[in-house]
């Protein structure tokens, strides 16, 4: 089923996600990948802040190739969310609500997910041209060092993503090739 | 008679390479996942393949690379035994053609200078080059951009003889299998099977650069590809892992000679963005 969501999301909106139904999303969302993963565990042992505000918030797993002048971004495509996985359940046990990425995740995340009632979203993996279309601006936050690591605050339109764990944590990746 | 061929003409080649390579795939890859978007059977998958088509005609008309993962930039180059390079090293040369490629080109950084130090190099350097003397004095230049989605799902199996062609096909299978969704599918899977321990996993990086549709010279291997090919795509991994009757797009196999005692098998699996373009100098 097609649904138009706006981000940050809520609790409200992903309780009403269901495995399998194609998401339009339109909103601000971060990116962030393993290294921006890394710095912002890091900042929570040190009892430091996080560098965004992550109640609600969206990340997308993500590391852009440069932008050409005059467009906010280069290719976007998601990355593998599985090389996350050790420190996902952290994050949405502090608010964060939906993941973007694609690829397999581990219990521990799947857990994370229905005892926070959050979502994974799959976007389509080597589409990274087509999904910076609908990608209008984008910032630095910090980490700047890390270049192509850095994270990132996005304004998406009609960002296309598939929900592949709901809220309930039906697994869409099992379902699918079963059914076939 | 000795050929001069001059090192700054392969930084040349290499640049143009490297840009080429990351915003057109090769009419081979283009033409076989066309007729995916026909073939499929899941209608999510379909969906999926049509964006895929999208995603190309928008990364070649606007230059936005296809995929952002533009990859560790892997080289097979085979010079001619009649040519002498004249100029830098060659090794200098490549690599300066990819740092040339990559920054004006507008391609990610993708390298780290160690592997557990981890400091991005900024410029996609070093490349991974495997070279081969060969007869004539010409170089031939097979770039092949990795991105590593699919990369990390790769395998090696060092099966026992006795294990013979089911325990091969079986490594296969199970390779794909452990790729699933992670690898963004449908992939091209290459295949080296034989030689030692290096050896095979080259033949399988090598295997993923010959044309789509072209099957193994060997028969028995030809008739393996095939039937590969069926059995990935009734696993039912499909499209971006979603579900669908397209999994792999092709296999590719290639062997080599093999010691007594052993049975080498590697499974390099790659998404649909196969890169490979070729060039002669």
């Amino acid at each position: 089923m097609d649904k138009y969501i706006t981000a940050p999301i809520t609790e409200e909106t992903t309780s009403d996600l269901k495995i399998g139904d194609y998401v339009y999303i339109t909103g601000t969302i971060y990116v962030a990948r393993d290294a921006a993963h890394k710095r912002m565990t890091e900042a929570l042992d040190a009892g430091e802040e996080l560098p965004i505000n992550i109640k609600d918030a969206t990340i997308y797993y993500m590391g852009p190739s440069p932008a050409r002048e005059g467009r906010p971004i280069g290719s976007a495509g998601p990355t593998t969310a599985t090389r996350m996985d050790k420190y996902a359940p952290r994050l949405l046990d502090l608010g964060q609500k939906a993941m973007i990425g694609k690829g397999r995740r581990s219990k521990e995340v799947i857990d994370a997910i229905v005892r926070n009632k959050a979502v994974y979203f799959a976007a389509v993996g080597g589409a990274g041209a087509l999904l910076s279309k609908c990608i209008k601006k984008s910032e630095t936050v910090c980490y700047e060092d890390l270049g192509a690591e850095a994270l990132l605050k996005l304004y998406v339109e009609n960002f296309p993503v598939i929900v592949v764990i709901d809220s309930e944590g039906n697994n869409l990746y099992e379902t699918a090739v079963k059914q076939m | 008679m000795v050929r001069i061929v001059k090192t700054e003409e392969i930084t040349k080649t290499v640049k143009e390479m490297c840009i080429e390579a990351n915003h057109f795939l090769s009419e081979d890859m283009d033409e076989c996942l066309k007729k995916a978007t026909v073939s499929e059977e899941s209608e999510l998958g379909k969906k999926i393949l049509n964006q895929l088509q999208e995603n190309l005609k928008i990364a070649g008309e606007e230059m936005i690379p296809i995929c952002q993962d533009t990859g560790m930039a892997v080289f097979f180059i085979e010079v001619g035994q009649d040519v002498h390079f004249e100029g830098s090293l060659i090794e200098d040369a490549v690599n300066e053609g990819v740092r040339q490629g990559y920054t004006e080109g507008y391609l990610r950084k993708s390298v780290v200078g160690d592997p557990l130090l981890r400091e991005n190099t900024k410029d996609n350097t070093p490349a991974v080059i495997h070279y081969s003397i060969v007869a004539g004095d010409k170089v031939k230049i097979t770039f092949a951009p990795k991105g590593f989605g699919s990369e990390n799902m790769s395998r090696i199996f060092m099966l026992k003889p006795a294990d013979g062609i089911e325990g091969v096909k079986e490594s296969i299978l199970t390779a794909v299998k452990d790729a699933g969704p992670n690898a963004c599918p449908p992939m091209v899977i290459g295949v080296g099977i034989g030689g030692t321990f290096e050896k095979c996993a080259i033949l399988a990086k090598k295997a993923l650069t010959r044309e789509i549709g072209k099957h193994s010279d060997v028969p028995y291997v030809a008739e393996m590809e095939q039937e590969l090919l069926e059995k990935i795509n009734s696993l039912g991994i499909g499209p971006g892992g979603l579900g669908g009757t397209t999994t792999a797009l092709a296999v590719n196999i290639n062997t080599y000679a093999t010691h007594i005692a052993g049975l080498p098998v590697a499974v390099n699996i790659c998404c649909h963005v196969n890169r490979h373009t070729v060039r002669e100098i």
